[in-house]
């Protein structure tokens, strides 16, 4: 068989997906596939197509960024296909390319604030993250109304906690980004 | 046996009370432990969602540093923390030319052996025979134990607990005296990282487990991660909207519960950090 698309997840993830025999399970346990453009299953089998117009259909889905590696999937998995593995991938995919779902923009914005907050200091600070998101989401106003109380509870720290070694944290960012 | 303590980001924000109540309910069994001198953030969801070498790496950081200061075991209590030490444990020690790669990015050679483990393993080694002795007042409620997905998933590297079904958070409350309830939504996700893009998503997620619960009869939610505590707390007006009702049902970190029974006040153990209100004290 001569599948270039399974053939570079396999190489990728170690993931066989040729072994999908279809059976559904991933997508019944699937607890966002009711909210998904292609639930579980059916992304699989589009892979399996090796069909360009699929690949990129799954590429620009929004399916890969509402998965949140809960999982489900491949504990129930008679195949043990390792579905999450393979979304990771999708996403580094689909961001290389370039294509990433326009609904699925905000959570992208999530994910790489979270991480501009972990290279600035080595460790996560939700205000210096959320500040980050709503410049890059122009959600300027969500969450405002839970400031005072969670000031109020002590959950809201102003004062970003950074590690010592804040070299060793740029250099790893440094070198897995600039790897690929 | 040196006993290390990595407390990760949220433990020391948004969830500072699961912090307090791991670190009261250590001192109230004389359990040492300390913190990875100068840790990390483990990477979270956000890391392997966009690159893989770096959600290992940053993980792979925390356990060289355990095993330089010379831990042999550390504790781990929030959940996504725990799995993703676990993982890149898993997959490095998989993989000799994946592991060397990482020791290059972090620069520091290392075995990979310190054993990490989460708070229900936690309480289980070092807690759970000398409960019985200390109990002042039993937790005498019915609970839904929520361990949600990261704690049990995959088996195949935690290899902790059973996957669909499982117990270990149950026994736990039984020997402080509580019910513990059968319901459906145990190891389901709670909506995890949709927290901030998607909170309507959230809302039905965390509002499907909490209206399961509630609808059996529990008295409190007991949890053992910092996401699905926050989802199933602080996202409560989004889940009222999707359940068209208010719930008033408390969500317990399950060092808080059982913190409560051996009589650590609720002040030392953060409940009242909560913003659901813990009504059943
Ligand atoms: S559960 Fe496994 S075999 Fe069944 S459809 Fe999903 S991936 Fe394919
Ligand atoms: S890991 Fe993703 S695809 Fe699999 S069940 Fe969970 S959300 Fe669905």
């Amino acid at each position: 068989m001569n599948h270039t698309t399974a053939k570079n997840i396999k190489e990728t993830t170690g993931v066989d997906i040729d072994k999908c025999y279809q059976c559904g399970k991933c997508s019944a346990g699937c607890i966002l596939a009711d909210d998904m453009d292609y639930p579980p299953s059916v992304i699989i089998h589009m892979l399996q197509t090796d069909d360009q117009t699929n690949n990129k259909k799954i590429l620009s889905s929004e399916s890969i960024w509402l998965c949140q590696n809960c999982e489900n999937c491949i504990g129930r998995c008679p195949m043990e296909i390792d579905i999450p593995k393979v979304m990771d991938y999708l996403r580094t995919e689909s961001v290389k390319k370039k294509c990433v779902s326009h609904k699925a923009k905000n959570q992208l914005s999530f994910y790489r604030s979270f991480l501009d907050s972990v290279r600035m200091s080595g460790r996560l600070s939700e205000l210096v993250m959320t500040i980050c998101y709503k410049l890059r989401t122009f959600n300027l106003l969500q969450d405002v109304k839970l400031v005072p109380s969670m000031l109020a509870k002590g959950k809201l720290k102003l004062i970003p906690e950074s590690i010592k070694n804040k070299k060793s944290i740029k250099s790893i960012f440094k070198k897995t980004t600039t790897s690929k | 046996m040196k006993l290390g303590f990595y407390p990760g980001c949220s433990l020391q924000g948004t969830s500072r009370e699961y912090n307090e109540s791991v670190k009261a309910l250590a001192a109230a069994f004389n359990i040492e432990m300390k913190t990875i001198d100068d840790w990390n953030c483990c990477g979270a969801s956000a890391a392997h969602s966009v690159n893989k070498e770096l959600s290992l790496a940053l993980p792979a950081r925390i356990l060289a540093l355990a095993e330089q200061q010379g831990f042999e075991q550390v504790v781990v209590p929030c959940a996504a923390c725990y799995n993703r030490l676990a993982v890149t444990q898993y997959e490095l020690n998989q993989d000799h030319n994946l592991k060397s790669n990482i020791e290059q990015a972090i620069e520091i050679p290392f075995n990979n052996h310190v054993k990490i483990i989460n708070v229900l393993q936690f309480i289980n080694t070092y807690i759970k025979d000398k409960i019985a002795d200390k109990i002042k007042k039993k937790f005498e409620h019915k609970v839904a134990c929520y361990y949600g997905c990261l704690l049990v998933r995959p088996h195949k590297i935690l290899e902790f607990d059973r996957v669909e079904d499982p117990t270990s958070m149950d026994e736990l409350m039984k020997t402080i005296g509580a019910t513990p309830l059968e319901w459906g939504f145990k190891t389901e996700c709670c909506g995890a990282s949709l927290s901030i893009a998607r909170t309507d998503l959230v809302g039905k997620l965390s509002g499907k487990i909490l209206k399961d619960a509630a609808d059996r009869g529990a008295e409190a939610i007991i949890v053992a991660c910092p996401m699905c505590h926050s989802n199933l707390d602080m996202r409560r007006p989004q889940i009222d909207e999707y359940i068209g009702k208010e719930i008033s049902t408390p969500v317990i970190y399950v060092t808080q519960a059982i913190g409560l029974a051996v009589g650590i006040t609720p002040e030392k153990l953060g409940l009242q950090r909560h913003f659901v209100k813990v009504n059943i004290l």
